[in-house]
């Protein structure tokens, strides 16, 4: 293979228009906001350009880190969650027969063919009070209730009620490990399909049990993309504002919702801006982090 | 949706039918004469009658440009670097009085528009434009409460969101922090516009109390909460509990006694404007009944034209959902810009969404 060093003119031509479109569509951006962070909101929501911390003065209150801290909080439970639910199914798939295994990576990708608003108000058709959820216990409820008055125990059932299942926090973590299941699977599915498998069954041979096997040798060995996975989801969810709007209750608001908020209704386009930069450096210190764990033992990945 | 909070997306306007917005987008070109005239006009969804542009031109030869937007701040936003070509555009109160102190509105010369006379005069004088100076009063709308009847039964006064927990748990709000404020203040005897810090804190812990017995703050499916059974009492627009009252009769709106913060539109000329006389002409042509009335039977929202009414369904006309008795109308207030004072509003309504 030649080096790319050796034919520097194609390098360049290939590598012209990804980088325009980064600096034009995210960088300048990025830098217009930088700077909106610092100015004043006019009367009528202007952006006055000015040199002043007071929008990060505001940013730093109690009642905005209190949000911050609940979005890190509802985040970490996701995560957590996500990853109970992502590592086996990621398991599953990797050692899955090659035949099945891209239908089911299809599987894990396909909801990503659906719009997110439409995904999400499919959550509040099923998870509302007269949502498929309840229909469903309420028909194995009323199944049993005739089940038992048939051998005599009328009573035993009582009355069938609705589940509160919309509308709190517990439908927010729901809505999220569902939006956020894909972002975890898929690098962890790639590691571990990446593993050589005769380690596993050199522990397996030298008698490790599976359990053993499992947290001794796989989990280690795919560590790179468990954190990658997790990251991925634990930042994604973080800056969240769609989820917690449309399926949380009075107490759900996340950073996301408030920094929306500046760019809409408040108008305050310069404390809004403030605020996702507190977002983003939150986020560099914790890829910081993550990277250098990480470079300790097999450099950056 | 109106002063839309945290979503692109609305419904706010739903009712008009969608079938009108593409007829009148595909417009243009076709005039009756060959026109050489154009006027470009900027409105929000769905909110023209299905022979408004038509008429127009076959009646001036002027061709229309429309385009539309789903909120408010996409519009402004569109202005704030100056006028890019609209002659005539359709903000809202607050927005209004917003454009006029960004110096963005032409003063209307209303010997130009001989149809102004039209107008109810409950809408002549707001607080957002006095003497309507920089608008022409178009439609109206409310919010106020949706409820299930065979639940609360009659229901006439906003203490039922505030000073009951009968209904705990069953109840929800608008996510809009203009509006519910607005509302909170008016029930506690203020305006909704008021800038004072100690009533915005009224007004906060007024909601903080009611927000332990509601299900939540909901952007734009309270309509929905309702007629699927999880509430049975909603604050939220007249457009979206109209729609939800045509399928369900145990469904109804009304503006309590106290009376609420309306929404009312306007037609406006943004400086700047190519074609000034096309604009009048635009908006004289809006304003005339019959063609206003039009407009009101296909978008069921109130009309503020007074002569329209006569030619505005009687079924329309007796819906509390879209028009209100004339002493509520006059104790309810529409939004008007607070300048710098919404940063306290925000404010107060994080802290009433993080308490």
């Amino acid at each position: 293979m030649e080096n790319w060093r050796n034919n520097r003119l194609v390098f360049a031509v290939l590598a012209l228009p990804p980088t325009a479109w980064l600096v034009i569509f995210f960088t300048v951006p990025l830098l217009i906001m930088w700077v909106y962070s610092f100015a004043e909101r006019g009367p009528q929501g202007q952006i006055n350009l000015a040199i002043n911390l007071a929008n990060y003065a505001r940013a730093v209150e109690w009642i905005h880190l209190g949000i911050i801290w609940k979005s890190i909080w509802v985040a970490a439970i996701t995560t957590l969650i996500t990853f109970a639910v992502g590592f086996p199914l990621a398991m599953g798939i990797a050692f899955a027969p090659a035949r099945w295994k891209n239908v089911l990576l299809l599987l894990v990708i396909l909801p990503f063919w659906t719009n997110l608003l439409i995904r999400t108000y499919a959550w509040i058709a099923v998870l509302r009070t007269r949502g498929f959820l309840n229909f469903g216990l309420e028909w194995v409820h009323d199944k049993l209730s005739t089940l038992f008055a048939s051998i005599g125990f009328p009573e035993l059932m009582g009355e069938f009620e609705a589940l509160e299942l919309l509308y709190n926090q517990k439908a927010v973590v729901i809505g999220l490990v569902y939006v956020y299941l894909p972002f975890l699977v898929l690098p962890i599915y790639a590691t571990i399909e990446k593993l050589d498998k005769s380690y596993l069954e050199a522990s397996l041979d030298l008698g490790a049990g599976h359990w053993r096997t499992l947290f001794s040798v796989t989990m280690p060995l795919a560590l790179p993309g468990i954190a990658s996975g997790c990251l991925l989801a634990f930042i994604l969810s973080m800056g969240t504002f769609l989820t917690p709007a449309l399926l949380g209750g009075t107490d759900s608001e996340m950073i996301g919702n408030l920094i929306a908020r500046q760019f809409s209704s408040s108008r305050d386009w310069p404390f809004g801006s403030a605020l996702s930069f507190l977002l983003l450096y939150l986020t560099f210190i914790i890829l910081w982090v993550r990277a250098s764990l990480a470079g300790r033992k097999d450099g950056p990945i | 949706m109106k002063n839309t909070p945290n979503f692109p997306f609305t419904r706010r306007r739903f009712l008009q039918g969608s079938g009108a917005a593409l007829a009148a987008v595909s417009f243009g070109g076709s005039g009756a004469f060959a026109a050489d005239k154009k006027i470009n006009v900027y409105n929000w969804d769905t909110y023209i009658g299905e022979t408004t542009l038509g008429s127009f031109t076959d009646k001036t030869g002027i061709e229309v440009q429309y385009d539309l937007y789903a909120n408010l701040e996409e519009m402004f936003a569109k202005f704030q670097a100056g006028n890019p070509g609209y002659d005539v555009i359709f903000p809202s109160d607050y927005m209004i009085e917003t454009m006029i102190a960004a110096d963005m509105l032409e003063e209307l010369d209303r010997s130009r528009i001989p149809n102004f006379k039209n107008v109810d005069e409950a809408f002549l004088n707001p607080s957002f434009d006095p003497g309507c100076k920089y608008n022409a009063p178009y439609f109206w709308g409310s919010v106020g409460i949706g409820y299930r009847k065979s639940k609360v039964g009659e229901v006439d006064s906003w203490s039922i969101l505030f000073d009951n927990d009968k209904h705990s748990g069953r109840m929800a709000m608008l996510a809009d922090q203009r509006f519910v404020m607005g509302v909170a203040l008016l029930y506690l005897g203020y305006s909704p516009n008021t800038t004072k810090q100690e009533e915005i804190n009224a007004a906060r812990d007024l909601l903080v109390k009611t927000k332990k017995h509601l299900k939540g703050f909901v952007p734009d499916s309270g309509q929905d909460m309702l007629i699927s059974g999880d509430i049975d009492v909603v604050m939220e627009w007249n457009g979206d509990i109209l729609k939800v009252m045509e399928e369900d009769d145990d469904l109804t709106y009304v503006i309590p006694k106290e009376g609420t913060v309306i929404w009312v539109d306007g037609l406006s000329i943004p400086k700047g404007a190519p074609n000034r006389d096309a604009a009048y002409e635009f908006i004289d042509h809006v304003m005339d009944a019959n063609v206003n009335a039009e407009i009101a039977n296909t978008i069921h929202y109130a009309t503020t034209n007074k002569a329209a009414r006569e030619f505005v369904s009687k079924d329309d006309l007796a819906n509390p959902a879209i028009y209100a008795s004339d002493e509520v109308v006059a104790k309810s207030e529409a939004l008007a810009d607070v300048g710098d004072a919404l940063p306290m509003y925000d404010a107060a309504w994080t802290e009433v969404q993080a308490s």
